[in-house]
Protein backbone atom coordinates (compact mmCIF):
# COMPACT_ATOMS: atom_id res chain seq x y z
CA UNK A 1 0.00 0.00 0.00
CA UNK A 2 2.79 2.36 -0.63
CA UNK A 3 2.96 4.56 -4.10
CA UNK A 4 4.73 3.76 -7.24
CA UNK A 5 8.02 5.81 -7.46
CA UNK A 6 7.46 9.10 -8.84
CA UNK A 7 8.81 12.48 -9.21
CA UNK A 8 7.79 16.02 -7.97
CA UNK A 9 7.54 19.11 -8.54
CA UNK A 10 6.22 22.15 -6.50
CA UNK A 11 4.74 24.55 -9.41
CA UNK A 12 4.96 28.76 -7.96
CA UNK A 13 1.61 29.31 -10.14
CA UNK A 14 -0.83 28.72 -12.30
CA UNK A 15 1.93 29.03 -15.52
CA UNK A 16 4.16 27.30 -14.05
CA UNK A 17 2.24 24.29 -13.36
CA UNK A 18 1.51 24.49 -17.13
CA UNK A 19 4.76 24.56 -18.11
CA UNK A 20 5.43 21.39 -15.96
CA UNK A 21 2.75 19.42 -17.26
CA UNK A 22 3.71 20.38 -21.03
CA UNK A 23 7.29 19.64 -20.79
CA UNK A 24 7.04 16.59 -18.60
CA UNK A 25 7.99 13.25 -19.72
CA UNK A 26 5.33 10.10 -19.23
CA UNK A 27 2.29 10.54 -17.31
CA UNK A 28 1.76 13.97 -15.12
CA UNK A 29 -0.96 14.63 -12.54
CA UNK A 30 -1.58 17.79 -11.38
CA UNK A 31 -2.00 17.36 -7.17
CA UNK A 32 -4.14 19.68 -5.36
CA UNK A 33 -5.53 18.11 -1.98
CA UNK A 34 -4.94 14.57 -2.65
CA UNK A 35 -7.72 13.06 -1.07
CA UNK A 36 -8.37 10.76 -4.32
CA UNK A 37 -5.34 11.02 -5.88
CA UNK A 38 -3.33 9.77 -3.20
CA UNK A 39 -5.59 6.94 -2.12
CA UNK A 40 -5.37 5.91 -5.38
CA UNK A 41 -1.71 5.74 -5.57
CA UNK A 42 -1.25 4.27 -2.36
CA UNK A 43 -3.29 1.41 -3.88
CA UNK A 44 -1.29 1.72 -7.35
CA UNK A 45 -4.04 2.16 -9.24
CA UNK A 46 -2.68 5.91 -10.58
CA UNK A 47 1.05 5.22 -11.57
CA UNK A 48 1.77 8.85 -12.24
CA UNK A 49 5.89 9.77 -13.52
CA UNK A 50 5.40 12.86 -12.12
CA UNK A 51 3.39 14.65 -9.77
CA UNK A 52 2.78 18.76 -10.13
CA UNK A 53 1.89 20.07 -6.71
CA UNK A 54 -0.60 22.72 -7.32
CA UNK A 55 -1.84 22.96 -3.83
CA UNK A 56 0.11 26.24 -2.82
CA UNK A 57 -1.29 28.01 -6.05
CA UNK A 58 -2.97 31.17 -4.11
CA UNK A 59 -4.97 32.09 -7.42
CA UNK A 60 -6.75 28.87 -6.82
CA UNK A 61 -8.06 29.71 -4.13
CA UNK A 62 -10.18 32.40 -5.12
CA UNK A 63 -13.80 33.83 -4.94
CA UNK A 64 -15.49 36.15 -7.15
CA UNK A 65 -18.71 37.31 -7.40
CA UNK A 66 -19.38 37.69 -11.49
CA UNK A 67 -23.00 38.76 -11.37
CA UNK A 68 -24.98 36.29 -12.40
CA UNK A 69 -22.32 33.70 -10.92
CA UNK A 70 -19.81 33.08 -8.35
CA UNK A 71 -16.15 31.78 -9.32
CA UNK A 72 -15.15 29.32 -6.78
CA UNK A 73 -11.29 28.95 -7.33
CA UNK A 74 -10.63 25.04 -7.62
CA UNK A 75 -8.44 24.68 -4.55
CA UNK A 76 -11.02 25.70 -2.02
CA UNK A 77 -11.36 23.14 0.16
CA UNK A 78 -14.94 21.11 0.92
CA UNK A 79 -14.45 22.15 4.33
CA UNK A 80 -14.06 26.32 3.47
CA UNK A 81 -17.49 25.51 1.44
CA UNK A 82 -19.02 23.31 4.68
CA UNK A 83 -18.30 26.09 6.96
CA UNK A 84 -20.02 29.13 4.99
CA UNK A 85 -16.16 30.72 4.16
CA UNK A 86 -17.78 31.59 0.60
CA UNK A 87 -20.96 33.38 -0.29
CA UNK A 88 -24.08 31.20 -0.24
CA UNK A 89 -26.03 31.30 -3.62
CA UNK A 90 -27.19 28.06 -3.78
CA UNK A 91 -30.01 28.64 -0.80
CA UNK A 92 -27.54 26.59 1.17
CA UNK A 93 -27.09 23.56 -1.12
CA UNK A 94 -23.11 23.57 -1.53
CA UNK A 95 -22.52 23.64 2.17
CA UNK A 96 -24.60 20.58 2.82
CA UNK A 97 -23.11 18.70 -0.01
CA UNK A 98 -19.93 19.71 0.89
CA UNK A 99 -21.04 18.57 5.06
CA UNK A 100 -21.52 14.94 3.75
CA UNK A 101 -18.54 14.31 1.52
CA UNK A 102 -16.41 11.84 3.25
CA UNK A 103 -15.02 12.81 6.52
CA UNK A 104 -13.54 15.91 8.06
CA UNK A 105 -10.18 15.40 8.17
CA UNK A 106 -10.73 14.67 4.31
CA UNK A 107 -12.63 17.66 3.63
CA UNK A 108 -10.19 19.42 5.35
CA UNK A 109 -7.73 19.19 2.53
CA UNK A 110 -9.72 18.24 -0.43
CA UNK A 111 -10.33 20.48 -3.00
CA UNK A 112 -13.90 21.25 -5.49
CA UNK A 113 -11.64 21.35 -8.26
CA UNK A 114 -9.60 18.06 -8.13
CA UNK A 115 -12.94 16.46 -7.54
CA UNK A 116 -14.66 17.81 -11.08
CA UNK A 117 -11.07 16.79 -12.44
CA UNK A 118 -10.78 13.28 -10.48
CA UNK A 119 -14.78 12.76 -11.71
CA UNK A 120 -15.50 9.54 -9.50
CA UNK A 121 -18.98 8.35 -10.50
CA UNK A 122 -19.57 8.55 -6.26
CA UNK A 123 -18.45 11.47 -5.53
CA UNK A 124 -20.74 14.27 -5.07
CA UNK A 125 -19.21 17.38 -6.92
CA UNK A 126 -19.71 16.03 -10.24
CA UNK A 127 -23.44 15.19 -9.46
CA UNK A 128 -24.37 18.50 -6.83
CA UNK A 129 -22.57 20.46 -9.02
CA UNK A 130 -24.25 19.34 -12.53
CA UNK A 131 -27.78 19.78 -11.18
CA UNK A 132 -26.61 23.50 -10.30
CA UNK A 133 -25.92 24.03 -14.07
CA UNK A 134 -21.90 24.76 -13.06
CA UNK A 135 -19.45 25.77 -15.59
CA UNK A 136 -15.74 24.51 -15.81
CA UNK A 137 -13.21 27.35 -16.32
CA UNK A 138 -9.39 25.55 -17.53
CA UNK A 139 -6.54 27.07 -17.98
CA UNK A 140 -4.16 25.61 -20.64
CA UNK A 141 -1.33 26.26 -23.01
CA UNK A 142 -3.67 27.75 -25.67
CA UNK A 143 -5.36 30.57 -22.57
CA UNK A 144 -8.26 30.16 -20.54
CA UNK A 145 -11.52 28.36 -21.14
CA UNK A 146 -14.73 27.75 -20.18
CA UNK A 147 -16.82 24.63 -20.70
CA UNK A 148 -20.67 23.34 -19.43
CA UNK A 149 -19.89 20.43 -16.61
CA UNK A 150 -22.47 18.60 -18.64
CA UNK A 151 -19.77 18.18 -21.71
CA UNK A 152 -16.49 18.02 -19.42
CA UNK A 153 -17.98 15.14 -17.95
CA UNK A 154 -17.24 12.49 -20.34
CA UNK A 155 -17.79 9.14 -18.09
CA UNK A 156 -16.07 7.35 -15.15
CA UNK A 157 -13.07 9.19 -14.22
CA UNK A 158 -13.35 10.48 -17.63
CA UNK A 159 -13.21 14.29 -18.34
CA UNK A 160 -12.55 16.94 -21.30
CA UNK A 161 -9.20 17.96 -19.94
CA UNK A 162 -5.92 17.79 -21.90
CA UNK A 163 -2.82 16.28 -19.93
CA UNK A 164 -1.34 19.87 -20.39
CA UNK A 165 -4.27 21.80 -18.79
CA UNK A 166 -5.94 22.47 -15.62
CA UNK A 167 -8.86 23.00 -13.62
CA UNK A 168 -8.50 26.41 -12.17
CA UNK A 169 -12.59 27.12 -10.79
CA UNK A 170 -15.83 26.37 -10.91
CA UNK A 171 -18.59 28.58 -11.98
CA UNK A 172 -21.86 28.64 -9.92
CA UNK A 173 -25.01 30.29 -11.28
CA UNK A 174 -26.81 32.03 -8.31
CA UNK A 175 -30.30 30.61 -7.56
CA UNK A 176 -32.91 32.60 -6.79
CA UNK A 177 -34.45 33.32 -3.44
CA UNK A 178 -37.55 31.00 -4.18
CA UNK A 179 -35.53 28.14 -6.05
CA UNK A 180 -35.36 25.04 -3.93
CA UNK A 181 -33.25 21.64 -3.94
CA UNK A 182 -33.01 18.40 -2.93
CA UNK A 183 -29.86 16.25 -2.27
CA UNK A 184 -30.26 12.08 -1.52
CA UNK A 185 -27.06 9.67 -0.99
CA UNK A 186 -27.44 6.25 -0.09
CA UNK A 187 -24.29 5.63 1.24
CA UNK A 188 -23.38 1.92 3.35
CA UNK A 189 -21.95 4.18 6.04
CA UNK A 190 -21.77 8.33 6.62
CA UNK A 191 -18.97 9.59 4.59
CA UNK A 192 -18.60 6.32 2.11
CA UNK A 193 -18.99 7.15 -1.35
CA UNK A 194 -22.12 7.08 -2.26
CA UNK A 195 -24.67 3.85 -3.70
CA UNK A 196 -26.19 6.07 -5.38
CA UNK A 197 -27.32 9.99 -5.57
CA UNK A 198 -30.10 11.82 -6.23
CA UNK A 199 -30.03 15.74 -7.01
CA UNK A 200 -32.94 18.40 -7.64
CA UNK A 201 -32.49 21.86 -8.20
CA UNK A 202 -36.13 23.36 -8.54
CA UNK A 203 -35.88 27.59 -9.87
CA UNK A 204 -39.20 28.40 -10.58
CA UNK A 205 -38.43 32.03 -11.71
CA UNK A 206 -36.30 30.94 -14.21
CA UNK A 207 -38.41 28.22 -14.87
CA UNK A 208 -35.88 25.41 -14.35
CA UNK A 209 -35.21 22.20 -13.20
CA UNK A 210 -32.60 19.86 -12.99
CA UNK A 211 -32.92 16.42 -11.98
CA UNK A 212 -29.53 14.49 -11.78
CA UNK A 213 -28.22 10.70 -10.73
CA UNK A 214 -25.13 10.11 -9.79
CA UNK A 215 -22.59 7.21 -8.31
CA UNK A 216 -24.05 5.39 -11.76
CA UNK A 217 -21.13 3.36 -13.98
CA UNK A 218 -20.81 6.67 -16.04
CA UNK A 219 -20.83 10.60 -15.84
CA UNK A 220 -23.74 11.69 -13.84
CA UNK A 221 -27.15 11.31 -15.73
CA UNK A 222 -29.70 13.99 -16.16
CA UNK A 223 -33.18 13.40 -15.94
CA UNK A 224 -35.22 15.59 -17.89
CA UNK A 225 -38.46 13.65 -17.25
CA UNK A 226 -38.22 13.78 -14.01
CA UNK A 227 -37.37 17.37 -14.10
CA UNK A 228 -40.02 18.21 -16.44
CA UNK A 229 -42.66 16.67 -13.83
CA UNK A 230 -41.27 18.30 -11.20
CA UNK A 231 -41.40 21.85 -13.22
CA UNK A 232 -45.09 20.85 -13.93
CA UNK A 233 -46.47 19.71 -10.89
CA UNK A 234 -44.64 21.34 -8.12
CA UNK A 235 -45.09 19.83 -4.61
CA UNK A 236 -46.51 15.99 -5.35
CA UNK A 237 -43.37 14.88 -5.68
CA UNK A 238 -42.18 11.60 -8.08
CA UNK A 239 -43.33 8.02 -6.08
CA UNK A 240 -40.44 5.36 -6.45
CA UNK A 241 -42.20 3.18 -8.81
CA UNK A 242 -42.91 6.53 -11.72
CA UNK A 243 -38.81 7.10 -10.69
CA UNK A 244 -38.36 3.58 -12.01
CA UNK A 245 -40.58 3.94 -14.88
CA UNK A 246 -38.91 6.96 -16.10
CA UNK A 247 -35.26 5.41 -15.98
CA UNK A 248 -37.01 2.63 -18.06
CA UNK A 249 -38.18 4.77 -20.47
CA UNK A 250 -34.95 6.29 -20.43
CA UNK A 251 -33.25 3.39 -21.25
CA UNK A 252 -30.99 2.95 -18.16
CA UNK A 253 -29.67 -0.04 -17.77
CA UNK A 254 -29.22 -1.15 -13.97
CA UNK A 255 -29.75 -4.13 -12.52
CA UNK A 256 -32.87 -4.66 -9.97
CA UNK A 257 -30.68 -3.92 -7.50
CA UNK A 258 -29.25 -0.12 -8.46
CA UNK A 259 -32.47 0.21 -10.35
CA UNK A 260 -34.29 0.03 -7.05
CA UNK A 261 -31.71 2.38 -4.84
CA UNK A 262 -31.44 4.71 -7.66
CA UNK A 263 -35.48 5.71 -8.05
CA UNK A 264 -35.12 5.68 -3.90
CA UNK A 265 -32.54 8.49 -4.05
CA UNK A 266 -34.43 10.12 -6.90
CA UNK A 267 -37.39 10.47 -5.22
CA UNK A 268 -35.74 11.29 -1.87
CA UNK A 269 -34.36 14.14 -3.54
CA UNK A 270 -37.35 15.77 -5.19
CA UNK A 271 -38.97 14.63 -1.68
CA UNK A 272 -36.60 16.80 0.03
CA UNK A 273 -36.79 19.54 -2.44
CA UNK A 274 -40.22 20.36 -1.29
CA UNK A 275 -39.92 19.19 2.51
CA UNK A 276 -37.06 22.29 2.95
CA UNK B 1 15.16 12.85 -3.26
CA UNK B 2 12.73 16.00 -2.52
CA UNK B 3 13.91 18.77 0.10
CA UNK B 4 11.16 19.57 2.53
CA UNK B 5 11.03 22.17 5.65
CA UNK B 6 8.29 22.19 8.00
CA UNK B 7 7.66 21.97 11.34
CA UNK B 8 7.12 18.69 13.84
CA UNK B 9 5.42 19.71 17.25
CA UNK B 10 7.05 22.87 17.49
CA UNK B 11 10.58 22.35 16.15
CA UNK B 12 11.92 23.02 12.73
CA UNK B 13 12.44 19.87 10.60
CA UNK B 14 14.54 20.05 7.20
CA UNK B 15 15.03 16.67 5.17
CA UNK B 16 15.39 15.29 2.14
CA UNK B 17 12.85 12.72 1.21
CA UNK B 18 11.54 10.45 -1.45
CA UNK B 19 8.15 11.85 -2.81
CA UNK B 20 6.18 8.71 -2.32
CA UNK B 21 7.51 9.03 1.30
CA UNK B 22 3.69 9.66 3.17
CA UNK B 23 3.71 12.06 6.09
CA UNK B 24 3.01 9.13 8.65
CA UNK B 25 5.77 7.05 7.15
CA UNK B 26 8.56 9.99 7.36
CA UNK B 27 7.43 10.70 10.95
CA UNK B 28 7.38 7.21 11.97
CA UNK B 29 10.62 6.00 10.37
CA UNK B 30 12.62 9.09 10.49
CA UNK B 31 11.81 11.17 12.99
CA UNK B 32 10.82 8.39 15.05
CA UNK B 33 7.45 9.69 15.82
CA UNK B 34 5.54 6.26 16.16
CA UNK B 35 2.09 7.97 17.82
CA UNK B 36 0.91 8.20 14.59
CA UNK B 37 -0.29 4.79 13.10
CA UNK B 38 -0.60 3.14 9.98
CA UNK B 39 -4.37 1.03 8.99
CA UNK B 40 -5.88 1.09 5.57
CA UNK B 41 -3.23 3.63 4.31
CA UNK B 42 -5.76 5.18 2.08
CA UNK B 43 -7.66 7.25 4.26
CA UNK B 44 -10.69 5.30 5.25
CA UNK B 45 -9.50 3.97 8.91
CA UNK B 46 -8.46 7.68 10.80
CA UNK B 47 -5.59 5.75 12.58
CA UNK B 48 -2.94 8.20 10.85
CA UNK B 49 -5.08 10.98 11.89
CA UNK B 50 -3.35 14.26 13.32
CA UNK B 51 -3.21 18.33 12.53
CA UNK B 52 -1.71 19.89 10.08
CA UNK B 53 -1.58 23.69 10.50
CA UNK B 54 -4.43 23.22 12.64
CA UNK B 55 -6.66 21.44 11.67
CA UNK B 56 -6.92 17.31 11.34
CA UNK B 57 -6.28 15.61 8.07
CA UNK B 58 -4.58 12.28 7.45
CA UNK B 59 -1.08 11.48 7.17
CA UNK B 60 -1.36 8.22 5.02
CA UNK B 61 -2.37 10.39 2.24
CA UNK B 62 -0.30 13.36 2.36
CA UNK B 63 2.99 13.25 1.22
CA UNK B 64 5.92 14.68 3.14
CA UNK B 65 6.89 16.39 0.54
CA UNK B 66 3.66 18.12 0.48
CA UNK B 67 3.82 19.85 3.57
CA UNK B 68 6.52 22.26 2.68
CA UNK B 69 6.06 25.11 5.35
CA UNK B 70 3.05 23.05 7.69
CA UNK B 71 2.94 23.10 11.18
CA UNK B 72 2.64 19.17 11.84
CA UNK B 73 1.16 18.27 15.44
CA UNK B 74 1.29 14.27 16.05
CA UNK B 75 0.19 13.41 19.15
CA UNK B 76 2.92 13.91 21.26
CA UNK B 77 2.91 17.45 20.47
CA UNK B 78 -0.54 17.43 22.29
CA UNK B 79 1.28 16.45 25.46
CA UNK B 80 0.74 19.52 27.13
CA UNK B 81 -2.31 20.61 25.56
CA UNK B 82 -4.83 21.19 28.18
CA UNK B 83 -8.15 20.17 26.07
CA UNK B 84 -5.95 16.75 24.94
CA UNK B 85 -5.09 16.04 28.52
CA UNK B 86 -9.04 15.98 29.60
CA UNK B 87 -10.07 13.94 26.61
CA UNK B 88 -7.19 11.28 27.94
CA UNK B 89 -8.70 11.77 31.14
CA UNK B 90 -12.18 11.31 29.47
CA UNK B 91 -10.99 8.32 27.41
CA UNK B 92 -9.38 6.27 30.22
CA UNK B 93 -12.71 7.16 32.80
CA UNK B 94 -14.97 5.80 29.81
CA UNK B 95 -12.87 2.94 28.66
CA UNK B 96 -12.58 4.88 25.10
CA UNK B 97 -9.60 1.85 24.28
CA UNK B 98 -8.55 -1.76 24.17
CA UNK B 99 -5.78 -2.00 22.63
CA UNK B 100 -5.33 1.94 21.67
CA UNK B 101 -4.31 1.35 17.80
CA UNK B 102 -7.07 3.68 16.71
CA UNK B 103 -6.83 6.00 19.99
CA UNK B 104 -4.16 8.70 18.59
CA UNK B 105 -6.42 9.83 15.59
CA UNK B 106 -9.34 9.16 17.44
CA UNK B 107 -7.99 11.82 20.17
CA UNK B 108 -7.16 14.14 17.60
CA UNK B 109 -10.57 13.48 15.90
CA UNK B 110 -12.11 14.38 19.39
CA UNK B 111 -10.09 17.56 19.45
CA UNK B 112 -11.46 18.74 17.02
CA UNK B 113 -15.17 17.71 17.74
CA UNK B 114 -14.90 19.79 20.91
CA UNK B 115 -13.25 22.43 19.85
CA UNK B 116 -14.84 23.08 16.68
CA UNK B 117 -18.30 21.69 17.34
CA UNK B 118 -19.59 22.65 21.41
CA UNK B 119 -23.32 21.97 21.00
CA UNK B 120 -22.60 18.53 19.56
CA UNK B 121 -24.84 15.87 20.66
CA UNK B 122 -24.38 12.00 20.41
CA UNK B 123 -25.73 11.35 17.26
CA UNK B 124 -23.77 14.18 15.71
CA UNK B 125 -20.46 12.98 17.66
CA UNK B 126 -21.14 9.44 16.38
CA UNK B 127 -21.13 10.90 12.67
CA UNK B 128 -18.47 13.21 12.89
CA UNK B 129 -16.32 10.00 14.30
CA UNK B 130 -17.65 8.15 11.19
CA UNK B 131 -14.12 8.33 9.89
CA UNK B 132 -12.23 6.76 12.61
CA UNK B 133 -12.38 3.17 13.20
CA UNK B 134 -12.20 1.34 16.44
CA UNK B 135 -11.93 -2.57 16.20
CA UNK B 136 -12.46 -2.63 19.98
CA UNK B 137 -14.36 -0.94 21.79
CA UNK B 138 -18.25 -0.61 20.21
CA UNK B 139 -17.34 3.06 20.36
CA UNK B 140 -19.93 3.03 23.14
CA UNK B 141 -17.03 4.76 25.60
CA UNK B 142 -15.73 6.89 22.84
CA UNK B 143 -18.79 8.57 22.58
CA UNK B 144 -19.37 8.43 26.25
CA UNK B 145 -15.83 10.07 27.28
CA UNK B 146 -16.25 12.83 24.19
CA UNK B 147 -19.63 13.84 25.33
CA UNK B 148 -18.39 14.06 29.23
CA UNK B 149 -15.40 16.35 27.74
CA UNK B 150 -18.47 18.82 26.00
CA UNK B 151 -20.48 18.70 28.91
CA UNK B 152 -17.29 19.71 31.11
CA UNK B 153 -16.79 22.46 28.65
CA UNK B 154 -20.29 23.78 28.36
CA UNK B 155 -20.72 23.74 32.48
CA UNK B 156 -17.51 25.96 32.11
CA UNK B 157 -14.76 23.27 33.77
Amino acid sequence: MKPAEFDHARAGGVGDALARLASAEGFAKPLAGGMSLGPMMNLRLAQPDLVVEIRGIAALRRVEDRGSHLLVGAGVTHSAIEDGEIPDVTNGMMAFVAGGIAYRAVRNRGTIGGSIAHADPAADWPTALLSLGAEVAIAGPGGERTTPLADFQRGAFTVALAADEIVTGLSIPKLSAAARWGYYKICRKPGEFADSIGAVVLDPDRVLCRVVLGATDGAPLQVPALAGRVLAAGAGGVSIAEARRVLADQGASFDEYKTQIHAVALSRAIEGAFAR
Amino acid sequence: MTKVSLTVNGEPVRAEVEPRTSLADFLRERLRLTGTHLGCEHGVCGACTLSIDGVPMRSCIVYAVSCEGAEVTTIEGFDDDAVMASLREAFTENHGLQCGYCTPGMLVTARDIVTRLPDADERRVRLELAGNLCRCTGYVGIVRAILAVLDRRRAGG
